[in-house]
């Protein structure tokens, strides 16, 4: 008997019956967000695929790519004009304060335009559409799945490709850049009334702008917007195709899109800061 | 020929075996019912069958067509032949009725205004739900959207519908609107009829055929008299608690 109880206790045990330490949990951890983040780019890389092939083809109905450009841009324009009026103004009233104190408020008008047109409005208008239209799509289309409305369209040989995300994310690419367009806008004009009211002279103001902003600045900001649409359109479709679980499943993408839509976007930032400004010209 | 035919058919998802050397023929024009406990894998072998989900290992031929070696392209065109009623009607929330009929047949056939208008009327007549056409499915019952998940499947004129738990969640009167549907679209359209079920009432009445599954494998698989006389043990178990309640033809 004391044999065989030595005998065992010799034998050597699998990974899983090792006691749970806090070297084996971080491990776990490790390999269970590497392979998410394996899984995630191997759906985002295919249904990107699928997409273009959907598209290339022909496949998508210009109603619904309308329908879609509508809801989205709608959804969208306040949230994304709060978003970035409000950020003008403050970053309007900083930037004025600091510099009529030491002089330099004829460079006021010029390097807030310069930031907002680069940076600020194609990345904090992404951010709003994210959060708002990002998170309907992933909500509605992770909906769809679990009640089997997606099943239906398959059932039906009709590709939820070509009818669900192919339209989203054409419109999402098409609609964010029109939204920045007017972020801009409403940014600048925000700026503008800010510094006036904190000691920058309006003409100053008009002069700065038009001294050191120049056309490149819009296109850089608009093709930024260009992939922060498609980064957008495409993961809010994925992760709301991958919902699983019930209404506990439909939070969770929601939740997930935005979170990996505003890590995409800031990532993807990073690159485009340095491919844009990189180019001749500037 | 046969309209379905099953053979080998292994279904497996990590770690776990859900439907393990499923063998099943389905004549043309046939009812036939698959029943078993939840769990039992009735859906999962409903979602096989429609191209829905991909078999481990197996055949499963629609016609002389296998399909679980086709592209998702190619099984579209098999798709066309098939009509599939949901549990839940899985009708798309953001269309009306007319428009959740006339969906798959708009998508895939070139159809005036007054044809598709005359495709939902009589759809919607043959399931007793005339008028309903500007209706959304938030504002129906959960019996009248079946029986617009029902018209919505019968629109592309189907040679064989799969239908989920067809009865389930549904008080007595509208469960047997829906039995009565089922029998009705058969002998109007001679269609082949798959049902999958656990509501024993509604399985002996309307089944030519009826094929029990049971962790995964069939244990019976004959005519409903054969069934109700089975001597298997599950087979009894399963039908024990409801006799009385359905009657064999």
């Amino acid at each position: 008997m004391s044999d065989a109880l030595t005998k065992k206790a010799a034998e050597p045990k699998s990974i899983e019956e090792l006691p749970i330490t806090p070297v084996k949990r971080t491990g776990a951890g490790i390999i269970t967000l590497w392979r998410s983040l394996l899984v995630f780019l191997g759906e985002t890389a295919s249904l990107t695929g699928r997409t273009i092939s959907e598209v290339a083809r022909g496949g998508m109905a210009v109603g619904d790519l309308v329908r879609q450009m509508a809801l989205l841009g709608a959804d969208s324009i306040w949230v994304v004009l709060v978003v970035t009026t409000a950020t003008g103004i403050v970053f309007a009233v900083y930037t004025a304060t600091l510099a009529t104190s030491i002089g330099f408020s004829k460079f006021v008008g010029g390097t807030l335009a310069f930031s907002f047109l680069n940076e600020l409005g194609p990345l904090l208008g992404g951010v709003a559409f994210a959060a708002r239209a990002g998170a309907a799509i992933a909500a509605e289309i992770g909906t769809m799945v679990v009640t089997e409305q997606v099943d239906a369209l398959r059932a039906m040989a009709v590709s939820p490709v070509r009818y669900l995300v192919a339209p989203r994310v054409v419109a999402c690419i098409i609609m964010l850049p029109l939204l920045i367009v007017f972020a801009d806008v409403s940014g600048l004009i925000g700026s503008y009334y800010a510094a006036g009211a904190n000691g920058v002279a309006h003409q100053d103001f008009v002069d700065s702008v038009l001294t050191f902003v120049r056309v490149s600045d819009l296109t850089s900001g608009l093709i930024k917007a260009v992939v922060f649409g498609f980064i957008i359109g495409i993961v809010a479709c994925q992760q709301g195709l991958r919902t699983t679980g019930g209404a506990t499943g439909v939070g969770r993408s929601t939740t997930s899109s935005v979170v990996l839509c505003v890590l995409l976007i800031f990532v993807s930032d990073i690159f485009l800061a340095e491919m844009l400004m990189a180019k001749p010209g500037r | 020929m046969s309209a379905i035919t099953v053979r080998n058919l292994v279904y497996e998802v990590p770690e776990k075996r859900i439907l393990d050397n499923i063998n099943l023929t389905v004549e043309s024009g046939q009812i036939v019912s698959i029943m078993g406990q939840s769990g039992s894998g009735k859906t999962t072998l409903l979602k096989l069958l429609t191209g829905l989900l991909r078999p481990t290992s197996g055949e499963i031929l629609i016609g002389e067509t296998d399909i679980a070696s086709l592209t998702e392209r190619q099984l579209d065109e098999i798709r066309l032949r098939l009509g599939l009623v949901f549990q839940y009607a899985a009708l798309f929330d953001s269309l009306s009725v007319y428009d959740n009929i006339i969906f798959g047949v708009v998508r895939h056939t070139k159809r005036t205004r007054a044809e598709l208008d005359a495709i939902v009327s009589e759809r919607l007549a043959e399931v007793g739900l005339s008028g309903s056409e500007t209706l959304f499915p938030s504002q129906l019952s959960g019996g009248m959207q079946k029986r617009v998940g029902l018209a919505r499947a019968l629109a592309m004129q189907p040679s064989i519908v799969f239908y989920d738990e067809p009865t389930s969640g549904l008080d007595p009167i509208t469960g047997h609107t829906i039995d009565e549907l089922i029998m009705a679209t058969r002998e109007r359209t001679k269609v082949t009829s798959v049902v999958v079920s656990h509501h024993l009432p509604s399985i002996f009445k309307i089944s030519d055929r009826i094929a029990m599954l049971d962790k995964g494998r069939i244990v019976i698989d004959g005519t409903p008299a054969e069934v109700n006389a089975s001597q298997e043990p599950v087979v009894q178990a399963f039908l024990a608690p409801e006799r009385g309640s359905f009657e064999a033809k």
